[in-house]
């Protein structure tokens, strides 16, 4: 492992890869924040269009994210059955007719359940692509940087910072010790009752726990024996200057926004209504 | 020991701990989980840590871990995060920080009765954000069908609520014992 | 004379939690450019000495200070952590917590960051510092990606940005072979020829540092300087051991052969000591290298292939055989198959094809718990080991968690207990034991389950000479009454001469060499290959012109000094 690549940030010579981590973590707050408030079908639409469109830019290969796309479409179906489920009438509540498809009484499907679901699904998948591109072509140095320019204050930016730098570490301790543990004799499987089983975890884990805490003291110390907090604000070596892409980027998020916010206008409300 | 500059607002070690917690919150979530034998029901180590983080270094932390580790577990695994539930975490750690001065921790004492206390508090907490604050996020960020996510919430108030009160209980109580007692190294 | 940069005077301090001073009056000058090792076992109060100076104390524990104690004429006491920061640069021993980066570069950065410096000057400096450290073509890595040396260079880069002109440093070896160590020596000696630095190393491995041209040696022991003088005065007057620290190799053969140290000129360097008038009396120590003592097979490693990606064989057609009661030593570069033997014999790994039998049985397919009952490992750092609150748990819970009945519990664990000298302390909480004490224990808790080969990794790490004193004797009655195979893997040269009996050199997943320690540590070529370094018996010898300086490598055995 070269970098710390707990995301798949890989170097890429793409335009989104030159955009600042700023630019794209705005574009992407920009967007998914739209996308979650509209309920407007060709909103989303156009929105999962223009994701996948930047995506292809972003020379994604489809094996890089085949494993989080799969848990996103059985995260989906579990809740749309669900929703099904539970909630069979919920489409007429909300668009206010019934046209009923098959079935009868409490389980009859109606268009509108039909189409509620299926702009539900947009909802869970539109913004699948816009995180895969932030987080495949952004450097994670850019992060710490890029929340500090964006308001976050520096030294929650740098918590996450710090996040970021151990969590190689913490995974490769948490592997180490659970194998010793295991050595000794404690298991997590599942012959032993509920109560054993936790316990048995929870000794796994204490060295664990006992090491992140002691950690915490020496890394405090490393840090203030470089300054760290002494000054109001604080300058990062990642941080890069806008560029005409990332106006553009800016510009592109605001025009979403706008588009957005005419259309939850014109629907009156965040609905879109083809029923009426 | 006086014309000192000192840092302002958050300590570095509160800093740190933040980070570091988050670390050990994601390792948890994404990695180990204790299967109950229901179907995709598995007892979370990640809350039970994120009760012992909030409870040394209070509810700034435990709402910071809360959100960061979440957001990460969601973000490495789904791509995006789920908002509604990444704040809930984040509101769960503030209300479990709150006993910080309560619990008292780093001086060593650890009555049943304070943990009998700590695990009503948590109770309570996980009710309030998994059966009230995740699902009606659910409901207004995306409205979702209130009966679903408020079925969705109890399960996952009952879930964590047993999750907290055995790992979270036996975390601190590993902790307090780990702390030396005055007087109390003797040979034998 | 110029101006001290550190003066203490009558210097007494005593923390908050602790009931009795850790330092007792401690007087000390150090002046503009010296390179001061200040010496001493576990204990003795040299961290609180470095955490006086770099004000750790009194801003991060809390104390009583007495005494009068000054950096650059100012009270110490009296300057917050940062203005301190700016005079006084500290590289901690604990590399990945000094590491706060997410790259080489952003760790460089870090102090330059922290007061707000623009960009384009951070990245200048950063880009000048990373140069002269050698780092310019890994400023884009991970921690993870570095070796000890480099992350070490990272953190002295990270601390001279700040142009100050006084450099701590806490336990710089600690982390790092020998050959990164002697790097790592020149480099800081290279450094304050260069920048006119004052440069403090705190340190219990004396050889390595002595070896880099130290001007003075302060040494400590009970929160006192009990010496301060020129390493010639140091070795003269025999006060190391008599404190808990190792003498050079060298040193230890010319006492064997009764040489007068006391009154010998430049005692303190290997290269420049003249003893050639004492050849005789040393070729007389030479001892014939014993090898195969050590004839029942116990585990035979067959045709291992392994590999952590598909891309990369690490393990290739691997073989060897391990005897019943050896003592062996596995050898080798940082990443180069150590740990991943260890493992593989553990069942922490699976190989890919091949076999591991004991006593002529497959192991495979046991279950890591299983075969921890025939095969005990015993991890570098023993925080990594710990569960239990008290010491008498720790060591039974193994045995507890494999429905041992509660009476032959009960008397395993005392018997370990008893071995190992903590049963006194049984009831301890272990969090009041000290790093020697608990890494011991962790030995106990592997033990006690009786298994026929223990597996060591690094386990001297952090030991001072008195307590590897103690951990050698300890092993060594295992190894003699229970007949115990143990295979400990190391970099620690002292440990390899001393102890082990047959040492394995594994580079890049190849059995380089199958050899002894004393024939390893005489032979250049080989030992460039496993990053160690060849003994200073062997420089000796070679200066003198003595013949097989293997044979007095061996003299050197643990139990015989």
């Amino acid at each position: 492992m070269t970098m710390n690549n707990l995301f798949g940030y890989k170097e890429r010579d793409t335009w989104l890869n030159h955009t600042t981590g700023t630019a794209k973590l705005v574009g992407f707050l920009a967007i998914s924040t739209m996308g979650m408030i509209s309920y407007d079908t060709r909103f989303l639409l156009a929105l999962g269009v223009l994701a996948i469109a930047l995506m292809k830019m972003a020379q994604i290969k489809y094996h890089e994210y085949a494993l989080m796309l799969k848990l996103v479409l059985v995260f989906a179906v579990i809740n749309l059955v669900m929703v099904t489920v539970l909630a069979p009438q919920y489409g007429t509540q909300l668009y206010g007719t019934h046209h009923a498809l098959f079935g009868s009484g409490y389980w009859t499907i109606t268009q509108e359940q039909v189409f509620y679901e299926f702009n539900l699904l947009l909802k869970y998948l539109f913004s699948l692509p816009l995180a895969i591109i932030l987080l495949f072509t952004t450097n994670p140095s850019e992060f710490a940087a890029g929340l500090n320019k964006i308001g976050v204050p520096y030294k929650i930016a740098y918590s996450f910072a710090i996040t970021l730098r151990y969590i190689p570490d913490v995974q490769s301790d948490y592997h180490t010790i659970s194998l010793a543990q295991q050595a000794r004799g404690y298991e997590i499987s599942k012959k032993a009752s509920l109560l054993a089983r936790s316990k048995g975890a929870v000794q796994i884990i204490l060295p664990l726990v006992f090491t992140s805490l002691d950690r915490i003291e020496t890394i405090s110390q490393a840090m203030e024996l470089r300054r760290f907090g002494r000054e109001k604000k604080r300058s990062w070596y990642q941080e890069q200057a806008f560029s005409k892409r990332d106006i553009l980027v800016f510009v592109g998020s605001i025009g979403v926004i706008v588009i957005g916010v005419g259309l939850l206008i014109v629907n009156g409300g965040r609905l879109y209504n083809p029923f009426q | 020991m006086n014309t000192k500059k000192k840092s302002q607002g958050f300590s570095v070690r509160s800093v740190v701990a933040t980070g570091i917690g988050a670390a050990v919150f994601f390792v948890l979530m994404k990695f180990i989980a204790i299967p109950t034998g229901i179907p995709n029901t598995t007892i979370n180590l990640a809350e039970g840590w994120l009760a012992l983080i909030a409870g040394l270094f209070g509810p700034v932390v435990g709402l910071l871990v809360g959100f960061i580790g979440h957001t990460l577990n969601d973000a490495v695994t789904y791509g995006s995060p789920w908002w509604s539930w990444v704040i809930a975490d984040g509101i769960f750690g503030l209300l479990l920080g709150l006993g910080k001065k309560y619990l008292a921790l780093e001086y060593g004492n650890l009555s049943t009765k304070k943990l009998i206390q700590f695990n009503i508090w948590q109770a309570i907490s996980n009710v309030i954000v998994w059966f009230i604050i995740a699902p009606i996020g659910d409901i207004l960020i995306y409205k979702e069908a209130a009966q679903k996510v408020f079925l969705q919430g109890a399960v996952t108030a009952v879930v964590n609520t047993v999750s907290v009160a055995i790992i979270g209980s036996l975390l601190l109580v590993a902790y307090v014992k780990s702390r030396p007692k005055k007087n109390s190294l003797r040979n034998e | 004379m110029p101006a001290p940069i550190i003066d203490f005077q009558h210097v007494t301090f005593k923390y908050h939690a602790q009931a009795e001073p850790t330092l007792h009056d401690v007087s000390f000058q150090i002046y503009p450019g010296e390179k001061v090792l200040i010496a001493g076992a576990s204990g003795s109060g040299k961290t609180t000495l470095l955490r006086l100076l770099n004000g750790l104390i009194p801003q991060a524990y809390a104390g009583d200070i007495t005494g009068k104690l000054t950096l650059n004429g100012k009270n110490i006491v009296e300057q917050t952590l940062f203005d301190l920061s700016l005079q006084a640069g500290t590289v901690l021993q604990d590399s990945d917590a000094q590491f706060v980066g997410l790259t080489v570069a952003e760790d460089i950065a870090f102090a330059l960051e922290n007061d707000n410096q623009s960009v384009s000057h951070i990245k200048a400096e950063v880009s000048k510092w990373a140069n002269r450290f050698g780092l310019g073509e890994r400023l884009n890595l991970a921690p993870q990606a570095l070796s000890g040396g480099q992350k070490q260079r990272t953190a002295m880069a990270g601390v001279l940005v700040d142009d100050g002109k006084l450099l701590l440093f806490d336990e710089p070896l600690a982390s790092l072979d020998p050959a990164a160590g002697v790097v790592a020596m020149e480099m800081i000696d290279k450094l304050q020829t260069e920048r006119d630095l004052t440069v403090v190393i705190i340190e219990h491995r004396i050889e390595e540092v002595l070896s880099a041209h130290v001007d003075r040696v302060i040494v400590m022991a009970d929160g006192r300087i009990v010496a301060n003088g020129t390493p010639t005065e140091m070795i003269q007057s025999g006060i190391l051991p008599e404190n808990g620290l190792d003498e050079p190799l060298y040193v230890k053969l010319l006492r064997r052969a009764h040489v007068d140290i006391a009154s010998l000129a430049n005692v303190a360097d290997v290269k420049q000591v003249v003893v050639d008038e004492n050849k005789a009396a040393i070729e007389q120590l030479k001892i014939p290298v014993k090898k195969g003592l050590h004839h029942t097979k116990k585990l035979v490693i067959e045709n291992v292939d392994f590999s952590y990606d598909k891309k990369q064989r690490l393990f290739k057609q691997f073989s060897t055989v391990i005897h019943q009661g050896e003592v062996l030593g596995i050898v080798g570069k940082n990443g180069s198959g150590k740990t991943t033997l260890s493992h593989l014999l553990t069942g922490f790994l699976m190989p890919d094809s091949g076999d591991i039998l004991l006593d002529g049985k497959s192991v495979l397919q046991q279950s890591i718990k299983e075969r921890a009952d025939n095969i005990g490992y015993v991890l570098q750092n023993p925080n990594h080991m710990i569960t239990k609150a008290t010491v008498f748990e720790e060591v039974a819970s193994g045995l507890i968690l494999r429905h041992v009945p509660t009476d032959e519990v009960e008397a395993r664990t005392r018997a370990v207990l008893k071995l190992i000298d903590l049963d006194s302390m049984r009831h301890w909480p272990i969090s009041a034991l000290s790093f020697g004490q608990k890494k011991r224990l962790t030995i106990a808790a592997v033990l006690v389950l009786s298994p026929q080969i223990l597996i060591l990794d690094e386990p001297t790490a952090g030991q001072d000479a008195t307590h590897t004193g103690e951990l050698l004797d300890f092993l060594a009655t295992i190894n003699k009454q229970e007949n115990t195979t143990i295979i400990i893997i190391t970099h620690d040269m002292h440990l390899l001469a001393n102890f082990v009996e047959r040492a394995l050199v594994v580079v890049d997943g190849q059995l380089l060499a199958d050899t002894t320690p004393a024939e390893l540590l005489a032979d250049e070529k080989l030992v460039t290959a496993a990053s160690l370094r060849t003994t200073s018996i062997y420089q000796l010898a070679n200066r003198l012109g003595i013949s097989n300086p293997e044979e007095l490598n061996a003299a050197i055995v643990h139990g015989q000094v």
